[in-house]
């Protein structure tokens, strides 16, 4: 086991939930992600945007202070750069629509009202993901 | 208004989670699907603790008549386990695999991730986009 970091991911894990337990709890809506985003882009004209933005603003804006306070939490390394990257944005983005979630909408909010269709969601994009790591880097794709 | 700060503080909570946790690492998230590798279990601990407080939070919350600011909950209508659901989640999967980052962490990251941030949202946002003109 490389680099396991417990208390940090419980601890980054709760304020997620913390988090969707609060928009749930203010504005009866879901924490997911690319549900979020995806209602900030659609051709809908229904005024449900402002909140969105205002969750997006918050989503960007406390890391950037959060970094200012203590560097370190920025530390990252990329497996992919460039255009790989740029398709592998476009295969997350047009998954996330076709199935209606991510990590966050069905892993989190979802499996947390045992949604069946959360359950099989994150089962198969795990399974997808374990597949397309071990492929990845037996071809070597990776930096 | 008091529905927007909401919003905000729910984002910035979970922005701080994703950066704590270290969701923010593609490295990290690889790692954790490199399960016959150097397999870190640290994702799936991000995963218990999110999804400890969601199911007791929201047992909570989902048994008051409506949301503090807001007439009504929007849960989601779909009960279908289909080909959408499926290879959505498929394709999801794939493309997370490949970079290890999913939609949260990359709009956390979009002022702090420099260009490789940017080529994923742009790809991700241009996907998104898409998407969603077909269906208009």
């Amino acid at each position: 086991m490389e680099n396991f970091t417990p208390i940090s991911a419980l601890l980054g894990g709760g304020l997620i939930g913390l988090a969707a337990v609060i928009l749930m709890g203010t504005l009866g809506r879901v924490a997911g992600i690319s549900g979020i985003t995806g209602g900030l882009i659609s051709f809908s004209s229904s005024d449900d945007k402002s909140w969105r933005l205002a969750f997006v603003l918050g989503l960007i804006l406390v890391p950037i202070i959060l970094v200012f306070v203590k560097p370190d939490l920025s530390v990252l390394e990329f497996k992919l750069t460039g255009w790989p990257l740029l398709i592998s944005g476009a295969i997350v983005g047009w998954g996330t629509q076709l199935g209606n979630g991510c990590t966050s909408g069905h892993g989190v909010c979802g499996n947390a009202r045992f949604s069946a269709r959360s359950i099989v969601a994150t089962v198969t994009f795990m399974i997808a993901g374990f597949v397309t790591v071990f492929i990845s880097k037996y071809f070597g794709l990776y930096l | 208004m008091k529905g927007l700060i909401s919003a905000f503080v729910s984002g910035g909570l979970f922005g701080a989670g994703l950066l704590i946790s270290q969701m923010i690492n593609p490295e990290k998230v690889i790692g954790f699907l490199d399960i016959v590798g150097d397999w870190d279990p640290s994702l799936a601990f991000v995963m218990i603790g999110a999804l400890v407080v969601t199911f007791l939070g929201y047992r909570f919350v989902l048994n008051q008549p409506s949301p503090a600011f807001s007439d009504r909950f929007y849960m989601p209508t779909a009960k279908d386990i289909d080909g959408a659901l499926i290879g959505g989640a498929a394709f999801f999967g794939i493309g997370w695999g490949l970079s290890g980052l999913c939609p949260g962490p990359a709009i956390a990251l979009s002022a702090l991730g420099g260009l490789n941030v940017v080529y994923f949202l742009g790809g991700m946002v241009g996907a998104m986009f898409l998407f969603r003109w077909r269906k208009r």
